[in-house]
């Protein structure tokens, strides 16, 4: 296979509670730690390894978003990537908007397989591979925990409800990554330095033509319902108690 | 009138009871017609279970060549064209239903809500974003097909009592040639299914070993209770995959959630927030899970677990 495909979403990073913005017009990510969306980073550890078993020549990232979305492909490139592509717009695209986008950059680059997270941890949508697939007309393997390449083949295991299921699908395809695919690799000084002479290419999403205006239309944003603090029991009689008065164990 | 299509959820034998969730987010949006459908390859013991949940007003069956391999690239097509004549199109926020839906949306060419928590209005959903942290509520245009998965753990399944009509349509395709099922490697046990029991004992990285989950697996034996895990505990082969609660395995509410060693992050949070009353067992009493519990005891689980089987009658 030629050419590896990863997209990546900038993100808040995980470890950041998120708060709801008082008039309710959406979440404050002001200010935030900003990071490549943890699937997304697994997807391309997944990349980079094809390519370091010679099963792939290049990988490419794709993002779509903001112009500081290039911190994040620096990242990528310092991981290992060869070379961006930042499709440039300041919306917040839906789903099917972002599928969009990809199908162009996908007939533009030819790519043998495309490998993305299962959902990004903002929206936490879980939509854009199994649509990109749809507008490919291609095989989608999600939520992948293995991954095998066999020539023009891939064998992927799948985290599904019921367990295990393995799948075979014939390149080109879409492959969306479950956490535990892999462990990405961390980025060390050096290569932070050798990415930096990598080219990333960035496209006025305008240019490609798609249509990439929001269909939903969002009324409000608010915090969850908070569970309140309960009791904390001293010992296992009182927690056996405590639980019988709920109508446990009885 | 609006009109409901419901995909349902099936293993061959038994309806999943994620589609009577859906059945129930359904009835909120008053619909005057609700319609469940199987793609299955022989489907008369599944929908005849989906004749008998309350609101459904028909069961429509598609029979075709190994439509029981529930794979996206095969069912997507088949749904797509079945949606034709509906307003909206649902299935549950499972694996199965995230898998397929989005393929379904995009051949339709519309957007896809995912994982709908409450109905506000016949357009208007709430769904949860941030890991739970945030809620949103959407508003889908007139005259854009409604398009979402349901997240089962806000909704309870619909009763039964039904018997709405079956009848066998046309819409199989053949399957894809892209696209081959291989198997299906499931731990098959004979505990509450994870998603449906009343009950659940779940245990996280403090339980140490997957030996030492034979502890929680006694011990849900005796209670007649599921048996769950944190990620940690998936991630360091304590247990497999699908036990994994929180926001990347299984949402659930089960009446009863017991924690122990799990730590309480968010994303496992997300998972059980619906639960009636959640336990917690934790050798550290700082553990952010202690701060959504009902029930806390700060110890050590190998110590208190024998110590509450001891007070089981
Ligand atoms: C994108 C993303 C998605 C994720 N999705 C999920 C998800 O779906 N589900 C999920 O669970 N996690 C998920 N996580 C991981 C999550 O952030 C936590 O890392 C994980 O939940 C921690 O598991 P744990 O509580 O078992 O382990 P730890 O955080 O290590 O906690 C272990 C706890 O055990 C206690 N303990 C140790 N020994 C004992 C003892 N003898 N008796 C009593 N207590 C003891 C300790 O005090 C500690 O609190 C996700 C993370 C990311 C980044």
């Amino acid at each position: 296979m030629q050419k590896i495909i990863v997209c990546l979403k900038r993100v808040v990073d995980y470890n950041v509670r998120i708060r709801v913005k008082p008039d309710g017009s959406g979440v404050i990510t002001e200010g935030l730690k900003m990071s490549i969306n943890p699937f997304d980073e697994i997807a391309l550890e997944e990349a980079l390894r094809i390519r370091e078993q010679g099963k792939a020549q290049e990988v490419v990232l794709v993002s779509i978003g903001p112009d500081d979305a290039q911190q994040q492909l620096r990242t990528g490139l310092a991981m290992g990537a060869d070379r961006a592509i930042l499709v440039q717009t300041s919306a917040e695209l839906e789903p099917l908007a972002a599928a969009r986008v990809l199908r162009q950059i996908v007939s533009r680059e030819q790519p043998g397989l495309v490998l993305l997270g299962k959902q990004a941890i903002d929206d936490d949508c879980n939509q854009t591979g199994q649509m990109l697939a749809a507008l490919w007309n291609r095989p989608q393997a999600t939520f992948a925990s293995r991954l095998e390449l066999d020539g023009t083949v891939a064998t992927v295991t799948r985290e599904v409800d019921a367990g295990l299921e393995v799948l075979e699908v014939d390149l080109p395809a879409v492959v969306t990554t479950d956490l535990r695919l892999n462990e990405p690799r961390y980025v060390k000084l050096p290569d932070i330095m050798k990415a930096k002479k990598k080219p990333i290419e960035i496209l006025a999403i305008e240019s490609l033509g798609v249509d990439v205006a929001p269909v939903l239309r969002v009324i409000r944003y608010e915090a969850p319902a908070a569970r309140s603090r309960g009791v904390m029991v001293k010992n296992v009689d009182e927690l056996v108690g405590a639980l019988h008065d709920r109508g446990f164990l009885a | 009138m609006s009109r409901v299509l419901i995909v349902g959820e099936h293993d061959g034998r038994t309806l999943n009871q994620s589609t009577a969730r859906c059945v129930a987010c359904a009835s909120a949006i008053a619909p005057a017609a609700m319609e469940v459908v199987i793609l299955g390859g022989d489907t008369t013991t599944v929908a005849a279970q989906a004749a008998t949940l309350a609101g459904v007003t028909a069961v429509l069956t598609v029979t075709g060549n190994d439509n029981g391999r529930a794979m996206a690239a095969f069912l997507a097509p088949q749904v797509a064209t079945l949606a034709d004549g509906y307003d909206y199109v649902l299935a549950p926020s499972t694996t199965f239903g995230k898998d397929l839906l989005p393929r379904v949306a995009a051949l339709l060419g519309v957007p896809q809500l995912s994982d709908v928590m409450s109905v506000i209005g016949p357009r208007t959903f709430q769904r949860p974003i941030y890991a739970g942290n945030a809620i949103v509520t959407v508003e889908v245009p007139a005259g854009t097909k409604v398009v979402a998965t349901v997240r089962g753990a806000s909704f309870k399944p619909a009763g039964g009592g039904n018997a709405a009509p079956v009848r066998a349509v046309d819409a199989s395709a053949p399957p894809p040639e892209h696209t081959r099922f291989i198997e299906l490697r499931s731990g098959k046990s004979d505990r509450p299914d994870l998603q449906t029991a009343r009950l659940v004992v779940s245990g996280g990285r403090g339980v140490g070993s997957a030996e030492n989950f034979a502890l929680l697996y006694r011990f849900a034996e005796r209670l007649g209770a599921g048996v769950g895990a944190s990620r940690a505990a998936v991630d360091a082969g304590f247990v497999p995959n699908d036990m994994q609660v929180g926001q990347t395995g299984k949402i659930i509410a089960p009446e009863l959630y017991m924690a122990f060693g799990i730590s309480g992050a968010i994303q496992h949070l997300t998972g059980i927030k619906d639960a009636g009353t959640i336990v917690a067992v934790n050798k550290d009493g700082e553990a952010p899970i202690f701060e959504i519990a009902d029930i806390g005891l700060v110890g050590d689980l190998f110590e208190i677990i024998p110590e509450i089987e001891k007070r089981l009658r």
